[in-house]
């Protein structure tokens, strides 16, 4: 309990923040605190996970803020057993054809790597998912071979494609949505991170895991068609931890 | 039925936006200013989270296709119904080919018109609120047409409630300290509390930009929550207000967190305002 701080975060939400650092001890204390909020029946109305945060909202304003810290506090050592959620593994597959990988010669250049080294590193790698932000079904993945960070550009595009793979700084990740954003751009998915006619837009989910597997072009259109008229097939295993 | 014969310059359908659903990274949205908006549904007898359609700077001109009671506030931009003048936050009966427009702004930057019963627009994730590839648009465009019930009962009072004008003037924004306010040292607090601070023309429902700048080393942090109301200070010095339709996360420092009845009162500055931060003491 010690290394947890709580804030008190405007009139209606509190902040507990853990060491900051990313990694699975922390990301597994956030989870295991927001599944006991729930599962004693805690009254909230929404939280937000961060690396090393996790945030509660309320409907209400925060009366005693000195109380309610104490109640968290109780929730939090209480040694409910929850029920492990059971976590997928993804293949998602990633065209990195210089058609989609527009970055891929100067992150080539710059980080002296060859485009199949930068292909290989970062297919071979498997991320966790960290939580979603940012935009709707963005994933912030963690788990990117230091080989492979770059800074962003310093003149964002106006606009990049959804489905696009980049590298952000230390970050990998997937614009779910055309958006304007200044991540090195190596790659595209034909896959939908976002699908705002699924009850269940997002189909990961944090502590997920997840492997780019390399595809040609023609494997990108064939499997985008078949995005489009909902017949593809998601590869998913069941993940063990 | 709504006809849109002209949509202004942003106008969107708003109720009190999507809540649950963070962790998709869908963002909370909702009306801005959630006073004006709460004001027009009261004096309709609609419930608080009823959708109603808000309008950004006025410019926009409707024909209604079905009789009902409407009630219009928040800012004032001079809406006439078949070219007669109308008065904001009162009980209005319009009828079949009506035509409500919008013209000099006077005060004030979103306006809220409600109709009885409300606007009856797809839901998604549990609200009709627009916002870009959630909703079908992300705002109205002309020719759209805007469902709502018909309402005959022309019996009810002509209810109306006096506002005051002075919310509209307001020029201390009142906050909390944000998370990472303790970083700044005692000089920059200062600079903070003590400068009139001026709203950019960077802003858009997403938040509000400022001009001055607040020189900082501060490093960012790990990826945190942020909300509607949230400070966030950038490298380069720029202030950021968030407005209703910020991102659910975000990794620059937030220095202060604007209160509920502030971010209402904020939303409805326009780029030149100035104002002061005032921290409340917890």
């Amino acid at each position: 309990m010690h290394q947890l701080q709580f804030k008190l975060f405007g009139e209606k939400a509190i902040l507990i923040e853990w060491f900051p650092e990313i990694s699975m001890s922390v990301l597994n204390g956030i989870l295991d605190f927001q599944s006991k909020i729930v599962t004693n029946n805690y009254p909230f109305l929404e939280t937000i996970i961060g690396y090393n945060s996790l945030t509660i909202l309320y409907s209400q304003k925060i009366v005693n803020y000195e109380n309610e810290v104490e109640i968290l506090k109780n929730i939090y050592k209480s040694d409910f057993q929850i029920p492990n959620k059971s976590n997928y593994f993804w293949e998602i597959p990633v065209c990195y054809d210089a058609e989609f990988g527009l970055d891929l010669k100067e992150i080539s250049i710059k980080n002296h790597l060859s485009i199949d080294k930068i292909v290989t590193i970062h297919s071979e790698t498997i991320y966790t998912v960290f939580f979603i932000g940012f935009l709707p079904g963005f994933l912030y993945l963690a788990g990117l071979n230091p080989q492979l960070f770059m800074d962003r550009k310093p003149n964002p595009r106006l606009k990049i494609d959804k489905g696009s793979v980049g590298i952000g700084g230390k970050q990998t990740g997937i614009y779910p949505l055309n958006s304007p954003g200044g991540w090195n751009i190596i790659g595209k998915t034909p896959l939908l991170f976002f699908d705002s006619e699924n009850e269940i837009p997002c189909f990961a989910t944090t502590k997920d895991q997840i492997k780019f597997i390399p595809i040609n072009i023609k494997e990108f259109y064939e499997i985008q068609e078949s995005v489009a008229n909902r017949s593809y097939h998601m590869i998913k295993k069941q993940s063990n931890d | 039925m709504i006809r849109v014969l002209n949509a202004g310059f942003f106008t969107t359908i708003q109720d009190k936006g999507r809540v649950g659903f963070a962790k998709f990274g869908i963002p909370i949205s909702g009306v801005m200013d959630s006073y004006s908006a709460d004001l027009a549904n009261h004096i309709l007898n609609n419930s608080l989270d009823t959708a109603l359609l808000e309008i950004t700077f006025g410019g926009c001109s409707l024909q209604f296709i079905k009789n009902t009671m409407i009630c219009i506030s928040g800012a004032d931009f001079s809406p006439t119904v078949n070219q007669m003048k109308i008065p904001l936050n009162t009980r209005i009966f319009v009828h079949n080919n009506d035509v409500l427009s919008f013209g000099t702004r006077h005060f004030g930057a979103f306006c809220y018109l409600a109709v009885k019963g409300g606007f009856l627009t797809e839901i998604k994730f549990n609200s009709r609120s627009f916002f870009q590839n959630i909703t079908d648009d992300f705002m109205i465009r002309k020719e759209n047409l805007l469902p709502f019930l018909e309402f005959h009962d022309f019996k009810s009072s002509h209810a109306s409630v006096k506002t005051k004008k002075s919310y509209f003037k307001k020029t201390k924004i009142k906050c909390f300290k944000g998370p990472e306010f303790d970083l700044l040292t005692k000089n920059q607090q200062n600079l903070l509390l003590k400068n009139k601070f001026t709203i950019s023309k960077d802003m858009n429902r997403t938040g509000f930009h400022l001009v001055e700048i607040l020189e900082n080393n501060l490093s960012q942090i790990l990826t945190s929550a942020v909300l509607p109301g949230t400070v966030q200070l950038t490298p380069s010095g720029k202030l950021i207000v968030l407005m209703r339709d910020c991102q659910v996360t975000g990794g620059y420092p937030r220095i202060l967190q604007l209160t509920e009845k502030s971010i209402n009162i904020f939303s409805q500055k326009i780029t030149g305002d100035t104002f002061v931060f005032s921290i409340l003491k917890l």
